[in-house]
């Protein structure tokens, strides 16, 4: 049995460990009990799609087999071709953000055609998000662009092609903040 | 009462005067009133109510609610409330008063179905449950959160009337109590590439905003606690993201998912919402920090003065750089200023309660607050904020704010 005087070892790591995690000093130090994540986990949370296309899924679709896809899920609240439903406009105004009414729409002011299929998967249709499968995502998105007169109505939209979609409005934005 | 000469026009007196005069606040302003004797009323002759697990306010102040409740069309969780300011004083926001903003209702999460991820551009993904974070050192500050939206109200060509709720209630205050998220990010161990985050709440909308990555590690927190006790469901139960300064909707609730990128995702809500039209048709994105501001929530419209006499002009001033460093305040419109008296607590990238004494005369008269911060950034007027933005452009507001005192005491909203 150790009858040392001083503190043993293992007293000394508890004290350092414990000035580690509340000294105000030391508070960027981190406990370390995150645990590990594998990639099948990863990518049912990751939602995240940047305007470069990544993240995107595999699929594709066209507008024609998206205004199925509309008439059933998204009509009812922003109507006939994206225009005079209840809730947000999706189509027309173009060319009205420098008079006195603009209209801001998906068409008129989104600067990213990536931003439409992130946005419906996430959120869309409104009382049933998730329910949509890609291929249905990718042809509603290419229904939204079609009707604004963006992309033709055979036109595949799909993991290569959406990026490369310019918006109408794009070079029309500036930043805040500093970009890198 | 009020004696000697008043700091600014129509009656005003400001810090100096309390300075002089020793009083800490505005208390004692008014002449003890001149009842008869009080009787000994009912809740002296009986034993009052017994304990109970929570409290609640006095069934006399059951007026005091969130107010404006509006959502859009076929929808009921996709809008917002108002915290009723003319209804508090101090500085914390009552959380069961504080506003809110959903984009798609208030998720009934299961903390113990809850997970945090933190990915992206690291060198180890990591998840923290709820209990786990919960063990992390964790820092709390009393900070307001203010929707970019607030105010939006005075755009409008003509003076909207209504009251200080409606058209200033989307800011409140609150301790913030949670786990800097940088403490997550080092663990996870940030790539060189990683610029920005993008975080992602677990509502029906997976609501998701990108913010750099130089604001997270400067002072952002996945925030647990609301004044003291965990978050309310409508506050982001069980984790939310919470920015002090910056505008509320990049404070994502129900905090998912935040992932390290090399840029802003582009988000619905960064890019086709939360921007800021300018007259050329141009628009500004990620205007995050919430700009200096003050509002007069008493007197206000619907708190009308009974009668000329001394009042209390007080409010509340914030500026998502800083800290406060004086409030201005005005009662003849803007000819003449006198500096209000700070409640105690002057934080940072919080709101400060201020306060000024006014002798009213009963006639018309137009009071104001002008807000300055410790950067030196003053509250604009209206029509300087509102001279380069597009028409119908309304994050951001933060004008100096006018209340019309009528000759009968009626307070409505004007413009000056």
């Amino acid at each position: 049995m150790s009858m040392s005087n001083g503190p043993s070892a293992n007293q000394v790591g508890l004290l350092v460990a414990l000035c580690a995690f509340f000294s105000p000093l030391c508070l960027a130090q981190s406990p370390g009990l995150g645990q590990q994540v594998s990639a099948v986990e990863l990518q049912a949370v990751d939602f995240t799609i940047m305007p470069d296309g990544s993240g995107l899924p595999p699929g594709s679709g066209d507008a024609r087999r998206g205004a199925t896809v509309y008439q059933m899920h998204c009509l009812s609240c922003h109507g006939e071709q994206g225009v005079g439903g209840l809730n947000d406009r999706l189509a027309g105004g173009h060319g009205s953000l420098t008079s006195n009414s603009p209209v801001k729409t998906v068409g008129s002011y989104w600067p990213y055609a990536t931003t439409l299929f992130d946005y419906v998967r996430r959120a869309m249709p409104y009382t049933a998000p998730g329910n949509l499968n890609d291929d249905d995502l990718f042809a509603v998105t290419a229904y939204v662009l079609f009707v604004n007169g963006i992309v033709g109505e055979t036109t595949v939209v799909d993991a290569n092609t959406l990026p490369g979609i310019k918006m109408p409005n794009v070079d029309n934005f500036v930043w805040a903040v500093p970009s890198d | 009462m009020l004696q000697g000469p008043s700091d600014a026009g129509n009656g005003l007196y400001g810090r100096r005067y309390f300075l002089k005069t020793g009083l800490a606040s505005g208390a004692a302003l008014f002449a003890a009133h001149g009842h008869a004797a009080p009787q000994r009323p009912e809740w002296m002759r009986t034993p009052g109510a017994g304990m109970s697990i929570a409290g609640s306010p006095s069934r006399f102040e059951e007026h005091v609610q969130r107010s404006h409740i509006g959502s859009q069309r076929g929808t009921d969780g996709s809008g917002s409330s108002r915290t009723p300011l003319q209804h508090l004083d101090g500085l914390i926001t009552p959380s069961r008063l504080h506003f809110e903003r959903h984009h798609s209702g208030i998720p009934d999460i299961d903390p113990d179905r809850h997970t945090l991820y933190v990915h992206g551009l690291v060198k180890r993904p990591l998840a923290f449950d709820v209990d786990t974070l919960a063990r992390y050192p964790m820092v709390s500050r009393i900070q307001f959160l203010e929707c970019s939206g607030n105010s939006f109200g005075l755009i409008a060509p003509q003076a909207a009337q209504a009251d200080c709720a409606a058209l200033h209630g989307l800011i409140s205050v609150s301790e913030w109590g949670g786990v800097p998220l940088s403490i997550l990010l080092d663990e996870a161990g940030i790539l060189p590439k990683g610029k920005w985050l993008v975080a992602d709440g677990a509502d029906s909308a997976v609501m998701s905003r990108s913010v750099p990555l130089s604001k997270i590690m400067d002072d952002a927190i996945v925030a647990l606690y609301q004044n003291g006790e965990r978050l309310r469901p409508s506050n982001g139960y069980p984790m939310r993201l919470f920015l002090p300064g910056w505008e509320g909707n990049a404070c994502v609730k129900w905090l998912r998912s935040v992932k390290v990128t090399d840029g802003p995702s582009m988000a619905k809500d960064e890019t086709s919402k939360y921007s800021d039209s300018q007259m050329d048709g141009s628009a500004k994105l990620f205007t995050f920090p919430m700009d200096v501001k003050s509002v007069i929530t008493q007197p206000s419209p619907g708190l009308d003065l009974p009668a000329k006499g001394e009042y209390q002009v007080a409010g509340l001033a914030w500026s998502g750089a800083g800290r406060i460093r004086s409030v201005d305040v005005s009662v003849d419109g803007g000819a003449s200023w006198a500096q209000a008296m700070l409640d105690d607590h002057v934080l940072p990238k919080c709101a400060t309660r201020f306060r000024a004494a006014w002798r009213w005369d009963g006639a018309p008269a137009v009071i104001m607050s002008r807000a300055v911060d410790d950067t030196g950034a003053v509250q604009p007027t209206r029509e300087v904020l509102m001279s380069n933005r597009a028409p119908g452009a309304f994050y951001h507001m933060n004008p100096i704010q006018a209340w019309r005192v009528d000759g009968d005491g009626g307070v409505s909203n004007v413009y000056v």
